[in-house]
């Protein structure tokens, strides 16, 4: 699977949680990687570059979690 | 002109012969409303015996997941300047080296965007510089990075790993925990910048079991400098002790955990093969007593301050490792706990809380490791290994 529908996919899963479930990094590993068949690893990577592109972020409250940024 | 609040409880903490860290905060206050007000608002907790500072939330600089934590305060129309408060962690260097030169940009950089107040080191080993507001956290991210500093590890992650000054400035040390501490931080940099665990996790390297970094009570992995040889004995210097008037027998000998010495008044004897590698008779008789042979690490997991069970220890999971770079066999042991935590932890619970709850024996296995004397912590209390059926055919 290309890339950029591992972030699609990481990103549409942040935005159906969102005001549900806080999710925390290694739920999405195991949740996209359980539906796409691919690796843990290249989620994480695909995570890493929406981390760096500003289209979600880390949160804590008591624990690390992935959101969407405030604005969105 | 700052602002200035009357303190007579804090002013109680300025006597004593002791340095005072509110003498220090007036002294940050006397130019900066933010220390002013951190003075005032810990003033109102002391007064109202809770705390007024609000932790967490939304902080951080683009594409990091720790390295900065939100404080706020819960009276931030009384006291504005600390509205936000928020700390910043810097990755110490191992051994905690500095150069001047960089002190004095790092105290430029925080007198401009922060309260001037830091704290050396915090007790994760981080450089801490405490209270500054969300919106200049990027520019002190920028001003750091282009000096060669990063941020530390926070939430749910690997934190800044931490070590004693091992060789730099000590001749005991059995392995190079600064190097060791360096690979680690370069080897995990997305665990410790992107928190994807469980919980938080720490490693603290000491170079033998002195322990002068409190490794084995405040690591999830302790990494324990040690050596498998013999220990040397100088009787002419054992002699001298003797002489300067150390009573070997009550001081060393009786000391000894696990008995392995004895005293005739003229000849010290160890039994090399029931000693324990503490190094209690050493630290005492440095002159007189040093270790030989290979030399190396005991791997060691667990420890954690009280939370959803009390306080523990870490425990021997590892013996002896050769610690020489590039530390490989190090690093697949370490993935191997990770995977096995991430797989069964549960939000907030320590690896060591894991251990306990599932067992000794599946951690174990699921790591590739051997049951070994070693590891057997407390003799005569329940023991964490059960033989399977295909066990006891073999």
């Amino acid at each position: 699977m290309e890339k950029e529908e591992i972030k699609q996919k990481i990103y549409d899963l942040v935005v159906k949680s969102t005001g549900k479930k806080k999710l925390k990094s290694s739920d999405i590993q195991k949740q996209i990687s359980s539906d796409t068949g691919c690796s843990r690893d290249e989620v994480k990577d695909a995570l890493k570059d929406l981390m760096d592109e500003g289209k979600l972020i880390y949160t804590y409250f008591g624990g690390s979690y992935v959101e969407l940024p405030p604005n969105q | 002109m700052p602002k200035k609040y009357e303190t007579p409880m804090l002013d109680e903490l300025e006597k004593g012969p002791f340095p005072s860290f509110v003498t220090e905060m007036k002294k940050a206050a006397a130019k900066s409303d933010m220390a002013a007000d951190a003075l005032g608002q810990l003033e109102r907790c002391f007064k109202d015996n809770r705390t007024h500072w609000k932790h967490g939330g939304i902080v951080g600089v683009r594409g990091y997941g720790g390295g900065v934590i939100g404080r706020y305060s819960d009276l931030p129309e009384e006291f504005p300047d600390v509205a936000h408060f928020h700390t910043v962690r810097i990755n110490s260097i191992a051994g905690l080296f500095y150069k001047s030169s960089f002190l004095k940009e790092m105290c430029d950089i925080w007198d401009k965007y922060g309260s001037g107040l830091t704290n050396f080191h915090g007790s994760t080993g981080d450089l801490v510089l405490l209270g500054t507001k969300t919106d200049t956290l990027e520019s002190i991210f920028a001003e750091f990075s282009s000096r060669g500093w990063d941020l530390g590890g926070s939430g749910s992650a690997m934190r800044t790993p931490s070590c004693c000054v091992g060789p730099a400035r000590c001749e005991w040390a059995n392995i190079d925990t600064l190097d060791i501490t360096y690979a680690t931080t370069q080897e995990f940099q997305d665990e410790m910048h992107r928190p994807a665990f469980p919980y938080k996790f720490k490693f603290k390297t000491v170079g033998c079991a002195v322990d002068c970094n409190a490794a084995i009570a405040r690591a999830d992995c302790s990494i324990i400098g040690t050596w498998k040889g013999k220990i040397e004995i100088n009787q002419d210097e054992v002699a001298n002790y003797a002489k300067s008037g150390m009573n070997i027998q009550t001081e060393i000998v009786n000391l000894c955990p696990s008995k392995c010495m004895s005293y005739d008044g003229k000849t010290l004897s160890i039994n090399d093969d029931d000693c324990v590698r503490c190094m209690h008779c050493i630290s005492r008789m440095t002159k007189a007593l040093k270790p030989t042979g290979e030399k190396g690490a005991s791997i060691l997991i667990g420890s954690k301050a009280p939370f959803v069970i009390g306080a523990t220890l870490s425990w021997v999971i590892v013996p002896f490792m050769k610690m020489e770079p590039p530390y490989t066999e190090f690093f697949d042991l370490v993935r191997k706990m990770w995977e096995w935590w991430d797989e069964h932890g549960k939000n907030r619970e320590r690896i060591g809380e894991l251990i306990i709850r599932r067992g000794m024996r599946e951690f174990l296995e699921y790591i590739g490791v051997d049951p070994m004397p070693q590891q057997v912590k407390e003799p005569r209390r329940d023991p964490f290994y059960f033989w399977k059926e295909e066990d006891l055919a073999k």
